[in-house]
């Protein structure tokens, strides 16, 4: 049944039907409303079978689920930016542990400067933790992925975070359909785990393993991990509704296609249909990174525009480094953008400027930052120049960008 | 030849031999049934304190659960001596992921037991002093706080030895570590600082909080056997000597937790919400130095000259501890 | 889709006084009505007092674009102090809808300026805090303005706007506030109001 309701609500709801048996819940905005609807429906009894831990730190939350599904127990827990940091070493155990654990990042943006605006700094930084990452393009896509995700997550051991968009997709009120009960049953069976805690069947877990065989291991880490590029759309295929790996949109004959991830696709879509003659390839997977079907969405395009909504200070893109690799050998000119950080708004009006800059070759092969106050950094690398100090470039902008906040008095 | 029996009269830990003792009054230990949960061809080191407490307290809580318990370790020598790949010691499930999350990771599996509706499986977490009073106490410390049924077990060698004696927040006063060295006009580890576990343990009024030391095999087991009585969160806190760490003889390690004991520089009480209900009491008591001298980690208090001065201190502190907890009988 | 298509609300407030609740409000009485909508807020931290904005799209086809509305069709105003403080009517056209939430009328408030270029009875201002108050006893002027709002701009129905009312709260609140919405919307609908 369609209904208009939050993001996350519907992603809360979700979860529930997936029956997870325990959830370890920390606070940080903006993943709160989800955690605290999955309490709500633990207390009212509408998720029975739940154990709802209210723990003291993101890190005892992924340790907990850690715990939790080597007992054998069905784990699911929410964070984002800093508490996704604050789990890193956890994210690092559950997949080296082979733990089908499903984590929600609400993507926002990392601190110092602190910032709780959406962008997909946090989840970028784990992309090597050995996680499955799908990113969700709106709130459908994020209620069906976390379905997908349990499923996908214990066929083949490996942990899976499901990406959206923070505020922009966790607090906006869209029309989806939360699958009922019956359907999420019928895909998604009891989680029945290879390896568990059993007193009729020790096991020891978490073996220290030395250079004799932990190339081996990590190995195997990556060839599970890689099996998702199969697992994934095979198991796409028996749900309800249609879900892609990369969702190529009007590529047919695009010299100019922009490759993005998360909600700008929407926006990007829009201002793709006003040129007429302009791609959108969006990515669902990042990890592992689906070279191929990327490959193959961006065939014949000459100029590929990746959006990024994060950055690799000191180095660049990227997203754009994995598409770079995708289309080596081919001619394509690949530029790279960094949009939206920290919550800044990504406007057609922007993107407009953007591509018609790319079609008349403006852009080329170069870093570019979208709507980028140069005044204001120029200004601040100019005071760089002719004093040296140290402390955060933050406090020098604020006074020049005008806003109080830097200064007492 | 007649057969003459011999009832012996002293059957605690002094008894004339734990198999000579009637069936009920012998420790598990003394069973050739026990489950032996860290088995032997681990790697610790000759007189290891901590794998000796770790076997006693395993296989008198595999005793009082049925077998029915599950292990939560935290890194550190335990985790490391007992597992290396591909082999392991422990004989029992048994679940390793961090440094500073076994109590996080326990309260995980006890929530999965809860929700699977496996009440009669129980959990026990255990680690260092280390991975417990320092880098773990945030996570145990919300494990106490939700009640959550997790028995955590210190055992406490009063520094990070698995990377080299490093000081931890269990380093007592004037102990030579690796970062605490014994230089300098106070040498060893600072004065005034450090954390007392058991205390913070007793200030979460959690079920059960009790200290014991490897000396007191019978004491230890009725502990862990008292503990998993209850539900809800319990701690144990077991002082292990460490010959490497401590610079002991490997034969000491009985001898030295008993003396830190008669001390009165590790009070051993048990307590239940927060109040204390019992105390090991120290029958025949010991200066300091007495307890100290074999430890090569204070062998600069009895140099030339002797710190008298410092040595007056870590005193001041036993008999504080004496008349706090009521240690030496009136 | 080109802004023609959609209409598009913008709602500036303090928080704590149910800004995002309306923009949600909205969109879900869009949707009961048979159309395409999008609510999402811009704001920080909890935190009562400060300046909030929420946004609302609706239209007959799926909503993609995620950016903030600058181009609004229509503002509404829950807290005149906010006046000649935030910049509330940027990007709103010469025809669009204007409501704010005041006993004041349109000249008191200092807009008179402003009143001239657009079209008169696209403007309006109602005591929604007072009705409010006399029929929830609470001073969230949320349900009422989105009455206003439909009577001003019929952009929903009050019948829909009464069901959204309806499945977010319940009892004597849900009847309070359904009686405010009803009675701005009313009122709207007749007179004049700038």
């Amino acid at each position: 049944m369609r209904r208009q309701l939050e993001g996350s609500r519907a992603i809360a709801e979700a979860v529930a039907r997936c029956r997870p048996q325990v959830v370890p819940a920390y606070p940080i905005t903006p993943q709160t409303h989800i955690v605290e609807a999955i309490g709500a429906m633990v207390r009212n009894g509408s998720l029975a079978g739940c154990e709802f831990l209210t723990v003291e730190s993101e890190f005892a939350a992924m340790s907990a689920a850690i715990g939790a599904s080597a007992a054998g127990a069905r784990a699911y827990t929410a964070t984002a930016s800093q508490g996704l940091l604050y789990m890193a070493e956890a994210l690092f155990n559950a997949s080296g542990l082979g733990l089908p654990i499903v984590l929600t990042v609400a993507n926002r943006a990392v601190g110092a400067p602190i910032n709780i605006w959406n962008d997909q700094s946090d989840s970028m930084s784990q992309r090597d933790c050995g996680w499955v990452q799908l990113y969700a393009a709106d709130n459908q896509a994020a209620v069906d992925l976390h379905v997908v995700a349990f499923a996908l997550a214990e066929e083949l051991s490996v942990p899976v975070m499901v990406c959206v968009d923070g505020f922009v997709l966790t607090h906006a009120f869209e029309p989806l359909e939360v699958p009922e009960q019956d359907a999420v049953d019928a895909f998604l069976p009891p989680y029945a785990p290879r390896q568990v805690l059993d007193v009729d069947d020790p096991v020891a877990i978490g073996a220290m393993v030395g250079p004799e065989a932990f190339t081996e291991v990590r190995y195997l880490s990556h060839y599970q991990l890689s099996q998702a590029l199969t697992a994934y759309p095979q198991l796409c295929d028996g749900w309800q509704r249609p879900l892609s790996m990369v969702d190529a949109y009007r590529v047919d004959g695009a010299d100019t296609v922009v490759v993005t991830l998360g909600s700008v696709s929407g926006t990007v879509k829009e201002v793709a249909d006003e040129f007429g003659n302009v791609g959108v390839v969006t990515l669902t997977m990042f990890r592992p990174f689906p070279y191929a079907e990327v490959r193959k969405a961006l065939g014949a395009a000459k100029r590929v525009i990746v959006l990024e909504r994060a950055l690799a200070p000191g180095a660049g893109g990227i997203v754009s480094a994995d598409v770079r690799a995708a289309l080596s050998g081919t001619l394509a000119e690949v530029s790279t953008v960094v949009a939206g950080l920290g919550g800044r708004a990504v406007t057609r009006a922007a993107l407009r400027r953007l591509v018609a800059d790319a079609m008349s070759g403006w852009l080329g092969e170069r870093l570019v930052f979208l709507d980028l106050r140069d005044d204001l950094v120029e200004q601040q690398i100019d005071r760089m120049r002719q004093r040296r100090a140290s402390g955060p470039h933050a406090l020098g902008l604020l006074r020049d960008a005008g806003i109080p906040g830097s200064r007492i008095g | 030849m007649a057969v003459q029996s011999v009832k012996f009269y002293q059957v605690g830990s002094r008894a004339v031999g734990n198999r000579l003792l009637e069936e009920a009054l012998r420790t598990e230990q003394a069973s050739p049934a026990r489950r032996n949960a860290l088995n032997s061809g681990h790697r610790a080191c000759q007189g290891c304190g901590e794998a000796l407490g770790a076997r006693y307290v395993l296989d008198a809580a595999v005793r009082a659960t049925g077998g029915k318990l599950l292990a939560v370790n935290a890194t550190g020598c335990l985790e490391v001596f007992s597992t290396p790949y591909p082999e392991s010691s422990w004989q029992l499930p048994w679940l390793h992921s961090l440094f500073a999350n076994a109590p996080s990771v326990a309260s995980g599996v006890a929530a999965a037991l809860k929700a699977q509706g496996r009440d009669d499986v129980r959990v026990l977490a255990q680690g260092g002093d280390g991975g417990t009073v320092d880098i773990g106490l945030a996570c145990l410390s919300g494990m106490f706080e939700r009640n959550d049924d997790v028995l955590y077990v210190c055992y406490d060698n009063e520094a990070y030895m698995n990377t080299g004696v490093q000081r931890s927040g269990s380093t007592p006063p004037f102990a030579r570590t690796a970062t605490t060295e014994a230089t300098g006009p106070e040498p060893g580890a600072p004065i005034g600082q450090g954390k007392d576990l058991p205390r913070i343990a007793l200030a979460h009024e959690i079920p059960y909080v009790a200290t014991a030391t490897v000396a007191e095999l019978h004491d230890l087991e009725a502990k862990v056997e008292r503990a998993m009585t209850m539900r809800g969160a319990r701690y144990l806190h077991v002082l292990v000597p460490c010959p490497l760490g401590w610079g002991s003889a490997p034969a000491d390690t009985v001898r030295l937790a008993r003396l830190a004991q008669r001390s009165g520089l590790f009070p051993v009480f048990e307590a239940s919400h927060g109040e204390i209900t019992a105390v090991l009491p120290i029958r025949s008591r010991v200066p300091v130095a007495e307890y100290l001298r074999p430890q090569r980690r204070y062998a600069h208090l009895f140099a030339e000259p002797p710190r008298i001065d410092l040595l007056e201190r870590i005193q001041a502190i036993a008999d504080r501890n004496i008349g706090r907890y009521g240690l030496q009988e009136a | 889709m080109s802004d023609e298509y959609v209409f598009q609300v913008r709602f500036h407030g303090r928080g704590g006084q149910g800004v995002v609740t309306s923009a949600e409000l909205l969109s879900v009485a869009a949707f009961l009505d048979g159309r395409e909508a999008q609510a999402f807020p811009s704001f920080g931290s909890e935190r009562m007092g400060a300046p909030v904005m929420a946004f609302c799209r609706i239209a007959d086809v799926p909503i993609r674009v995620r950016e903030p509305v600058t181009q609004p069709d229509a503002v509404v105003v829950a807290d005149a102090t906010l006046l000649h403080h935030v910049q509330l009517f940027a990007g709103l056209g010469l025809e669009g809808y204007a409501l704010i939430n005041s006993a004041r009328s349109w000249d008191e408030l200092g807009l008179a300026e402003m009143a001239r270029r657009h079209y008169l009875e696209r403007l309006a201002t109602i005591p929604a805090t007072d009705i409010a108050r006399r029929h929830t006893g609470r001073p969230l002027p949320n349900a009422c303005l989105l009455g206003a709002l439909a009577g001003l701009t019929h952009v929903v129905s009050i019948d829909a706007l009464e069901r959204a009312v309806r499945e977010r709260f319940t009892g004597a609140v849900a009847d309070g506030n359904v009686a405010a919405a009803r009675a701005a919307y009313d009122y709207l609908g007749s007179a004049a109001h700038a």
